[in-house]
């Protein structure tokens, strides 16, 4: 036990140090930088762009990555990320950009004039570092990486720049003025629905400048005041469009600019697009525009992540772990290609936790919002009236914005925060499924809206999972598709085919879908006029696309799975087989099998090295009684457990009949004990006590004797009684008889007449007698010398584990000096051990 | 004539003798009385408490516990499975040999003479057999008290409702009471090594159950990430796997294998260090 202990400090220690001098990776030191830039339609505006260039972590030349940050944000929000890419072996370039953090300039909302023309440069100045690997002269090897407005700048600069070799954009947008200004009919964003709250929130964001809040606030110019840091048009596009709820020709053109959408086919560089399924900023839909915006033959993939611009989970390691998946197969060629669709799933719970995990399936092919399969899923509902309260207000709630992400948004399974209004909502509902339904993209339904002829209806499409009546409907994502349908002047109404919002949500057996149409929606801006619509389905169905090939990678079983087991078979198979006796240690010359009992230079000592019994050696022959004498403490007991191969000996041996004692020896099978006590089941009667030992040797039935051995017992009636009821001398009666269970021709008792009365212990003196008669042996250990005088032939006299005489008692007798009355056992005893009376 | 007459190595304390010394005892009784009532006393607790508003399922496996007989057995077993059935083996394996050397009959075996390999192993085979049978009644008495209180019926999975025949879902029954067994040779291999090793019952059986419940604390510890994964208990629920509309093997399969992996080398343990040990009980 002690060298286990041992062994498991050692590895302890072993596994600390090693923990503790693990070369650890070098730190990555950022480099300040300005960079003067040059941009404008006609170029001739200098900025000064501040950056912080972090050189690889493995030193030499590397593939370079330009991070950028998002709307609001600079440099600084990005570094922790950079170390890490640094860390990772990437050469990375951080900037504010334009208007934002220290450098110069004004936001120009990721203008081909401005901010692309400002990356270009800073791609000269990447391809002019020694750190930086190039493809060629002036063209690095490099991936632009960002989310939101840095997902942007990503795209754009990869349209309008051919030296780009992978982009990572993340939560970002397709179209700006359809981020904006979303209808979910398909007519554009002039017929868009204003994304109010959104779009004073991204506009805030970039007006005065972030200043830390104990600073005291510099007074601002007119100018500064009205615009922030934007570039007077946009300023001026966004108050008007802001003012009216309403996009222009203009404002449309200016963000269009800005957008992906400009520049459909230009993006060559392979591009993962990383967006977050709680996004009702940029939703999904923008990610699927951008796949379709990618030249052909470029490697794209799509990435639906559990976060976003309304909150989620954010998986910031998984993200970027895919990151650098991506980045690593295309700037260094090495890993293999990420799956082209990929979509975050709640994986229930960890088995361990019960915390929420997340499963990331994945799909060979991008199937669009459409699915690879659809289902079509009846709705029923009567026609309804709903009406537009004067003012908009007060207005459904799906999606506040910055909000989720203050509630810790989890998985998708969380309840939402949405809240109809009452006689502002029309809802269509299915059956429970029969079945779980999993939604992944946009469902689509045909709305007929009756009103007025030549009204502008403003109106917002949801589909609600419904689990039952005690738990409030449950909004997927909190996403919501705006509408705006203008009827006719000749007709009484109008029908919209509405493309849902895109989501992935598994909608359980037993629940139900729900359509709400509402009037308002806190979002968005909407009509103030009081109004009254009728809202009907076309065909009362929804359709439910689905991806089969969305299916869990198949991680197959882990190699230790299969290894382990088996590899414990083996270690318990050496360890069985190495702990195995030898038999021949035992095996010096034989000895003779007509001497019951022979103990030769016999030793043990206790754990503390006191000797419990030193080079004992005496013999007996059979036919004798033998008395084994001495003082408590002398070994006594030790000795007779060697004997019975309970305990190995430190050296010498005993042997009975000639065979060498071990743990288990077959010769055993002819030794018949009783030492320290008797040893039963409590809970079974004396009987089957005596029964079960017997049957426990596995000897035949017959060779038992059980009835000579129950008449030693003389239990009577208490024989079939629970040996717990038993008195001491009972069991001590019983414990003799199962030790002469079979008449083994070796007899070892300890103690015999402990607890026995007066006529029993003459009884037991006699049947000891008559047992050696018959040629058997016997050897009885007690502390009662007037006892051992009258049993014994023999004795042996053992004193601190020595043996100190053997021999008959007449012989001992005999030699003794008397004391007048003649010799006494006793006298003799206590002169032998030296402790005179 | 080196042995008695009839003595043989491999016929010393048969398997028969061995389970008959273990059943009379009290504990062994009270603890199957234990495991045959509880199904009903969690039948008799569900009659007493509100009935479930509504025709909807729930998700909960609680909910789903009255939908049927079979959706009441996967509860019962469920709410067994990480403690009571840990006691119940944790005893069986655990008390075996520690038990011999406290009443002092553990020297009188080993003299008679039983192999010391032969006694473990014949132990070992018995407590397993308890620890099996224990693991298997109450899901059976479960399935019993259930139908014949809620009746026979389709099982509902829980987390989406889902519907798998009965008939279909009988031989899924058949793996998780499978794998609760395996699952459980940890806590068996752990007890008997203790068994071995102390002269007290109680302290055998209740050091297995405690190095259970550390276990059970440290796969709480997210910090220490996919470590836990190779922590004894960390398993334990994955036969819910089976009841999925997809049996998902994933689980079960590492759960096994780390079962297997522990309960091989602390049973080879405790054959090694009995085979040194000097007995003095």
């Amino acid at each position: 036990m002690r060298r286990v202990a041992a062994l498991v400090a050692a590895l302890a220690l072993i596994g600390a140090v090693v923990w503790l001098v693990w070369p650890s990776p070098p730190p990555v030191r950022g480099q300040e930088q300005k960079i003067a830039v040059v941009d404008g339609p006609s170029d001739d505006q200098q900025v000064v762009l501040d950056t912080t260039f972090f050189p690889p972590a493995g030193g030499g030349k590397a593939p370079a990555v330009l991070l950028a940050h998002g709307f609001g944000g600079s440099k600084q929000s990005v570094r922790d990320q950079a170390v890490k890419l640094a860390g990772d072996g990437y050469a990375v370039l951080t900037w504010s950009a334009r208007g934002f953090g220290r450098s110069s300039g004004q936001i120009a909302l990721n203008s081909p004039d401005y901010e692309v023309k400002d990356v270009k440069q800073l791609i000269d100045w990447l391809a002019k570092r020694p750190e930086v690997a190039l493809d060629k002269a002036g063209d690095p090897r490099v991936g632009i990486t960002g989310g939101s407005y840095g997902g942007a700048i990503a795209l754009m600069t990869a349209a309008h720049d051919a030296r780009v070799d992978a982009i990572v954009p993340q939560i970002t947008w397709y179209d700006l003025a359809d981020s904006l200004f979303p209808d979910a009919t398909g007519e554009g964003p002039e017929n868009g629905v204003f994304k109010r709250m959104w779009a004073g929130f991204f506009f805030g964001r970039g007006a005065p400048t972030a200043q830390s809040i104990t600073a005291q606030p510099k007074p601002l110019t007119e100018e500064e005041a009205r615009c922030g840091r934007f570039l007077p048009e946009i300023c001026s596009m966004y108050e008007e469009v802001a003012k009216t709820g309403k996009a222009t020709t203009a404002a449309v053109e200016l963000l269009r600019a800005s957008s992906p959408a400009s520049v459909p086919g230009r993006i060559k560089a392979p591009t993962l697009l990383i967006q977050g399924q709680r996004d009702s900023l940029f939703p999904l839909s923008q990610a699927d525009a951008n796949a379709k915006a990618v030249a052909p033959g470029t490697p794209v993939s799509v990435t639906w992540f559990d976060g976003g611009h309304d909150g989620g989970n954010g998986e910031a390691d998984w993200v970027y772990e895919q990151t650098t998946a991506w980045l690593g197969r295309y700037l260094k060629d090495e890993g293999r290609a990420a799956p082209t669709f990929t979509v975050t799933r709640d994986g229930g719970r960890d088995p361990g936790t019960r915390q929420r995990i997340r499963l990331h399936p994945e799909s060979s092919a991008y199937p669009g919002l459409g699915g690879t399969s659809t289902t079509q899923v009846p709705l029923t509902g009567p026609e309804q009236n709903v009406v537009n309260p004067p003012g908009g207000a007060p207005a459904s709630i799906s999606t506040v914005p910055g909000v989720g992400s203050l509630l810790g948004g989890g998985g998708q399974s969380q309840t939402s925060l949405s809240l109809d209004m009452p006689g502002q909502s029309a809802g269509f509902e299915s059956a429970p499924l029969t079945a779980p339904l999993q939604l992944t993209g946009s469902p689509k339904v045909t709305l007929r809206v009756q009103a007025e002829p030549g009204t502008e209806v403003t109106l917002f499409a949801k589909l609600y999972d419904v689990a039952d009546t005690m738990q409030p409907p449950m909004l997927p994502a909190g996403l919501v598709s705006p509408i705006r349908v203008t009827i006719p002047e000749d007709a009484q109404g109008a029908d919209a085919a509405v493309t849902l919002p895109a989501v992935d949500h598994n909608f359980a057996a037993g629940h139900r879908l729900r359509l709400t149409v509402t009037t308002t929606d806190m979002g968005y801006a909407t009509p103030a006029e009081p109004a009254g619509y009728k809202i009907s389905l076309v065909t009362p169905a929804v359709s439910v696309p689905a991806v089969a090939a969305l299916a869990a990678p198949p991680t197959g079983l882990a190699w230790w799975v299969w290894a382990t087991p088996l590899a414990a078979i083996a270690v318990a198979a050496v360890l069985l087989a190495l702990g195995r006796r030898r038999r021949t240690a035992g095996a010096t010359g034989t000895g003779d099998p007509e001497t019951p009992l022979a103990i030769t230079g016999l030793t043990k000592a206790y754990s503390n090295g006191d000797k419990a019994v030193d080079d004992l050696s005496f013999s007996i022959e059979k036919g004798q009684v033998l008395g084994l004498l001495g003082p408590n403490g002398a070994g006594k007991t030790t000795t007779m457990r060697m004997m019975m191969g309970l305990i190995h000996p430190d050296a010498g041996e005993v042997r009975i009949f000639g065979e060498p004692v071990t743990p288990g020896a077959p010769v055993l099978s002819r030794l018949g004990s009783f030492v320290e006590g008797p040893g039963f089941l409590p809970h079974l009667s004396g009987r089957d006590n005596l029964e079960l030992y017997w049957a426990a040797t596995g000897r035949p039935a017959e060779d038992a004797r059980f009835a000579e051995a129950l008449e030693i017992a003389g239990l009577g009636k208490a024989l079939e009684r629970a040996v717990r009821t038993y008195s001491q001398g009972m069991r001590q009666r019983l414990a003799i008889a199962q030790a002469m269970l079979g008449l083994p021709d070796l007899l070892v008792l300890d103690e015999p007449t402990n607890g026995l009365d007066p006529p029993q212990i003459r009884e037991m003196r006699e049947v000891l007698k008559r047992y050696a008669s018959d040629g058997r042996t016997v050897i009885v250990s007690s502390h009662l010398l007037a006892e051992v005088e009258q049993t014994c032939t023999h004795v042996v006299v053992m004193h601190r584990g020595r043996l100190v005489t053997t021999g008959p008692v007449s012989v001992l007798l005999a030699g003794a000096k008397s004391n007048g009355q003649g010799p006494r056992l006793e006298d003799v005893f206590l002169d032998l051990i030296g402790e005179k009376s | 004539m080196t042995a008695a007459p009839g003595y043989a190595p491999g016929r010393t304390l048969p398997l028969r003798v061995e389970i008959v010394r273990q059943f009379k005892r009290r504990r062994t009784l009270a603890m199957f009385a234990l495991l045959l009532a509880l199904p009903w006393v969690l039948v008799i607790a569900f009659q007493f408490g509100p009935q479930p508003s509504g025709q909807q399922p729930g998700v909960r496996m609680s909910d789903l516990a009255t939908a049927g007989g079979l959706n009441f057995a996967a509860f019962a077993l469920s709410v067994s499975a990480n403690f009571l059935l840990v006691v119940a083996v944790a005893l069986f394996c655990g008390d075996t040999v520690s038990s011999e050397a406290n009443w002092s009959s553990l020297r009188y075996l080993l003299a008679a003479p039983v192999p010391r390999d032969r006694l473990l192993r014949q132990k070992l085979i018995v407590a397993l057999g308890y620890s099996a049978a224990a693991v298997i009644c109450l899901p059976l008495m479960a399935l019993l008290a259930g139908t014949l209180a809620f009746g026979w019926d389709d099982i509902q999975v829980p987390g989406t409702g889902e519907t798998i025949p009965a008939l279909d879902v009988l031989p899924r029954f058949g793996i998780v009471i499978g794998y609760a067994l395996v699952s459980q040779l940890v806590v068996a291999a752990l007890a008997f090594l203790l068994s071995t090793v102390t002269d007290s019952p109680l302290g055998a059986v209740g050091g297995a159950v405690g190095l259970w419940i550390v276990s059970t604390i440290l796969q709480a510890v997210e910090a220490l990430g996919a470590l836990r994964e190779f922590l004894p208990t960390f398993w334990n629920t994955a036969w819910l796997d089976a009841l999925a509309p997809e049996i998902d093997w994933g689980g079960m399969a590492k759960g096994a294998s780390i079962s297997i992996t522990y309960a091989a080398i602390l049973v080879a343990v405790a054959f090694r260090l009995f085979r040194r040990k000097d007995v003095v009980s």
